[in-house]
């Protein structure tokens, strides 16, 4: 029998809305502290060049500045997912971030004054910007610290995948179809610039970091390791985070730089970014060429994939780099297929370095894997919806890879979509006159219960009823505005009875909360909801017996509602707040706390990247019709149908929030945004051309959830947090070359791009038409 | 409420004395030519909801109300805001710290996720909303001087958000002037 939620599953808003709505919430632009410094870096002034000669002596005798330093004057080690990376560099800039110098003054102005008062003597060199410059045997080596662990010295990071006998599916294809696409760089633009204030106490050695980061407990461990401290030294408390999407999934030089000048000024320091320094110093989508060969048989069944990948690392190596992880999940088990065989290149340039970003390579795999299905299906003749269809995944089904669906709503997925969008009405739609409509089909495959890329995916919950029948939740878990916190709330205001405005969500101090790895991956509600639904049980355990106690009664089994423990049997009741009490002032006076540690079932994959990586897994389709200008290249967006398996809808507000959000991004990627590059440098560094959608380019969007119940989930649901912006680029891309005709292997499809295809299409056809004529 | 910007300046400046009502009160400060509007919100009047997202007119997080009208206050120098009234987040919610229809509708819409454009939201959405309530309007009669929601997304076309995709700011925005309760 099924116990009727009566929180869980309604559209409650987050839980702290109205102090960020009125301006109140307080984010690391806002932290003024005592006596506070304000630290700027000096960037190269070229991509690649040799550093002659850094001379700081004029910016230190400018009145306000109170420290300036370089590498020489700091004792660190190397940050970075490969350590391949100086916090202050020295003797050579290899990329357009690459930081030089920082100061610390009174004011901004006077920092930033002070920079330019450094001299810095550069001999500029030829930069590689080109991933096969730097596979060339004659190309120098970029990154001095590595150690040569593979065969070229530019290469920054190998992964080979297989599953399947590749040679005997390829002979028993009817169609094979090759491609090789290109996407481009992508920023995350969060609203609130990079910042940190580092408060170093000179007395008790001991670091304080308010810090935008996403893993604070990594992130400690890092910084530690930078600083050559002990990282239980450093504490580490997140203000209010105005935007993650990954982008703090790394630690980035800045931070241990003003950590360094807290430390030699004794004072706090804070550095906030401009939003110049945020589009040219802050990670990005990894830029990568994807060469996908596939095939089916006469059947209509995926029978192999063959993919190399190309990716430009930049200079240095990032968390992002690991996403071949992810990518590879994709192409080895989205839709059925017998025979892999996956390769994936890291190659370092004097580009930018890219960090992870929500999706994690997995928008770029699908927009290949999708686009190519398109193509087989027109090969073999089928029609696109049926294809997919027949090789959907499917419940209960282990793939080559060793991801095991316990649940998965795919076929679901697509047929609402396929239904909803009337998408076999609407694919052979009139394609005549100016204004050209097309309509796209994708799905994707994502981690839905959490990621085992780390040694544990687990998070802490210590859990406390107050005296006065007020709950606090301490998690490891991290909120970045998705909205985590108020899910954790809501599970605890079902299962304890007590409404909202008594549950207190502690979760931005490392001193405070116990271990969680981060918020990454689609797992903060699974993981951390998991994590406290465990402490809930243990609490309630005590509850139990003292309320047992007090009622005389010997009941064993007790329901939890307003404010009460109610008897399932007598149906009497006593007050919560009461049995705290009698807890705590009774005997064997205990506290009326609890402390749990969720660990998800997922496996660490083996070395040949098989095992089942995650708790469970989230999939999702996206049918999006579009309208082509042909006169002026512009695509409109007109419908966004999307249903995806979310396991169970804890709370449908937040859950259209992350939908809606991934979604516009998503077609930011499919149209607009790129991060345009020339020779290292960054040409478009401001909100004015880096084209981020606004209210106006909003599609309609038409939402399913689709609830498959994993057993593994909080009341049965999975991590929804990437999935919507993963298909997105696809299907658009998709729905243009239905509505055009045409094949478009780039991103972003710009207006530009969409008028060279259709001028080129009718040049060829012209001069076909004159060649026959002749 | 006077108060001087930072000390420690490298060089002298001429200061302009300006006096100008802020959420309501009648302020007065000291300040250099080139300071901007949000610095001066931001630094000297220590009212920090007023975000900073660009500092260059093109995101829409520092918007404030001058005279009614929305501005970029990081494109406003301070100077200009000299006999001005002067409204931001902060005087947008009510005296005891109940929230403003704007501020309730964007919280209840499921508008806010990381919050750092919602300020500079609420005070567009408020601009609108003045708009309106400016306009003639016979009592009794049916109104048809509302936005409609493509006219709502244009008109915030000027504040960036990235993490909702503008769905339930547009979807508040559109209940509020359903409601007429502003």
């Amino acid at each position: 029998m099924k116990k009727e939620l009566k929180v869980i599953g309604k559209p409650i808003p987050k839980h702290d809305a109205n102090i960020r709505a009125t301006g109140k919430a307080v984010y690391g632009h806002d932290i003024v502290m005592p006596d506070m410094l304000y630290g700027a870096i000096l960037r190269t002034e070229h991509p690649s060049a040799i550093i002659e000669s850094i001379d700081v002596s004029e910016a230190k005798k400018l009145a306000g500045v109170h420290c300036v330093i370089t590498a020489e004057d700091v004792d660190v080690n190397n940050i970075g997912y490969k350590r391949d990376h100086p916090i202050l560099k020295t003797g050579e800039a290899n990329c357009t971030r690459d930081e030089i110098a920082a100061v610390a003054a009174d004011t901004k102005e006077i920092a930033q004054q002070a920079l330019k008062l450094i001299k810095v003597k550069y001999k500029v060199r030829k930069g590689i910007y080109d991933v096969q410059e730097a596979l060339k045997k004659s190309a120098p080596q970029i990154n001095k610290f590595i150690s040569g662990k593979f065969e070229n010295k530019n290469t920054a990071e190998i992964f080979h995948y297989e599953h399947g006998n590749l040679e005997e599916e390829k002979k028993r294809s009817k169609h094979i179809v090759t491609r090789k696409f290109t996407l481009p760089r992508m920023t995350h633009a969060c609203m609130a610039t990079s910042n940190i204030t580092a408060s170093f106490n000179l007395i008790d050695k001991k670091l304080l970091l308010y810090s935008s980061t996403q893993v604070p407990f990594l992130y400690q461990r890092d910084m530690a390791h930078a600083l050559k401290m002990n990282p239980s030294d450093i504490r580490v408390i997140q203000p209010v985070i105005g935007g993650g999407f990954g982008s703090k999934l790394d630690m980035h030089p800045f931070e241990p730089i003003c950590a360094l000048l807290s430390i030699k000024t004794g004072k706090p320091v804070q550095i906030l970014y401009t939003r110049e320094e945020e589009f040219i110093a802050s990670p990005i989508r990894q830029p990568m060429e994807i060469e996908l060969t596939a095939g089916v048989d006469k059947a209509g069944n995926f029978t192999f994939r063959e993919i190399n990948i190309v990716k430009d690392n930049g200079a240095y190596t990032s968390w992002g780099a690991t996403t071949p992880f992810v990518i590879m999940q994709a192409f080895s088990s989205l839709y059925k297929v017998n025979a892999v065989k996956f390769d994936a290149m890291a190659v370092y340039t004097n580009n930018v370095f890219a960090g992870s970003f929500r999706g994690y390579g997995n928008p770029q795999a699908t927009f290949a894997l999708e686009r190519v299905i398109d193509l087989l299906a027109d090969e073999l003749g089928i029609d696109k919806a049926e294809i997919r269809l027949q090789n959907a995944n499917r419940k209960g089904e282990t793939t080559g890879q060793g991801l095991h669906f316990e649940t998965c709503g795919l076929v679901e997925c697509l047929e609402n979509v396929i239904s909803k969008s009337h998408y076999n009405k609407k694919k052979s739609i009139n394609k005549e006159g100016r204004f050209k409509k097309g309509i796209g089909l994708a799905s994707m495959l994502h981690v839905g219960g959490g990621a085992k890329i780390y040694r544990s995916d687990g998070c802490g919950t210590i859990l406390k009823i107050d005296p006065y029948g007020y709950c606090t939740i301490i998690t490891g878990s991290n909120e970045i505005g998705q909205g985590s916190e108020t899910v954790l709330a809501m599970i605890a205001s079902e299962e304890l009875g007590i409404e909202l405005k008594k549950i207190k969500v502690i979760n931005t101090d490392t001193d405070v909360k116990p271990w969680d790895v981060g918020v990454h991956a689609s797992r903060t509600s699974f993981v951390a909801g998991n994590s406290l639904l465990g402490a809930i049980k243990i609490l309630k355990e005590k509850l139990n017996k003292k309320a047992s106690a007090l009622l005389k009664s010997g009941d064993s089994e007790f329901e939890y509602s307003d404010n009460k423990i109610i008897s399932v049997k007598s149906n009497d009741s006593i007050a919560l707040d009461k049995v705290v009490r009698e807890m705590h002032f009774s005997e064997p006076n205990e506290l009326a706390i609890a402390d749990y540690f969720y660990e998800p079932s997922s496996k660490f994959q083996d070395k040949d990247f098989k095992g089942n990586v995650s708790g469970t897994y989230a999939f999702a389709s996206q049918a999006i019709e579009v309208e082509v200008d042909t006169y002026t290249g512009n695509v409109k967006v007109l419908d966004v149908y999307v249903a995806q398996d979310v396991g169970r809808v804890l709370n449908p507000l937040l859950l259209d929030g992350q939908i809606e959000g991934g979604i516009l991004q998503g077609v930011g990627y499919a149209l607009t945004e790129e991060l345009l590059m020339h020779e290292g440098k960054i040409l478009n560094p401001n909100f004015h051309n880096y084209k981020m959608l606004t209210a106006s380019d909003i599609p309609n969007i038409h939402f399913s959830p689709v609830e498959t119940f994993d057993k593994e989930g909080p009341y049965g649901a999975k991590g929804v947090g990437e999935a919507p912006l993963i298909p997105t680029a696809a299907a658009i891309a998709n729905a243009i070359c239905n509505a055009l005709d045409l094949e478009f292997l780039d991103l972003p499809i710009t207006p530009e791009k969409v008028l060279k295809a259709i001028s080129l299409r009718n040049t060829k056809n012209n001069s076909k038409i004159n060649s026959h004529s002749l | 409420m006077k108060k001087q910007l930072k000390k420690n300046k490298p060089k002298i400046e001429v200061l302009h004395e300006i006096s100008f009502t802020l959420n309501e009160k009648q302020v007065s400060c000291k300040i250099k030519a080139s300071t901007i509007l949000l610095d001066l919100i931001r630094d000297v009047f220590e009212l920090k909801g007023t975000k900073p997202g660009c500092h260059e007119g093109e995101c829409g997080a520092c918007t404030v109300l001058v005279n009614d009208a929305p501005v970029n206050s990081c494109l406003f120098l301070a100077v200009n805001a000299n006999g001005k009234n002067i409204t931001t987040i902060e005087g947008l919610t009510n005296h005891d710290g109940s929230l403003h229809p704007v501020q309730e509708s964007l919280v209840n819409n499921g508008a806010v996720q990381c919050g750092f454009c919602t300020s500079g939201m609420a005070m567009s959405i408020k601009a609108m909303v003045n708009h309106f309530e400016n306009s003639h309007h016979v009592p009794g009669e049916i109104r048809n001087d509302f936005p409609t929601r493509d006219e709502i997304k244009k008109f915030l076309e000027g504040n960036l958000c990235r993490c909702t995709g503008y769905v339930k700011i547009v979807d508040a925005a559109e209940k509020l002037f359903a409601k007429e309760e502003f």
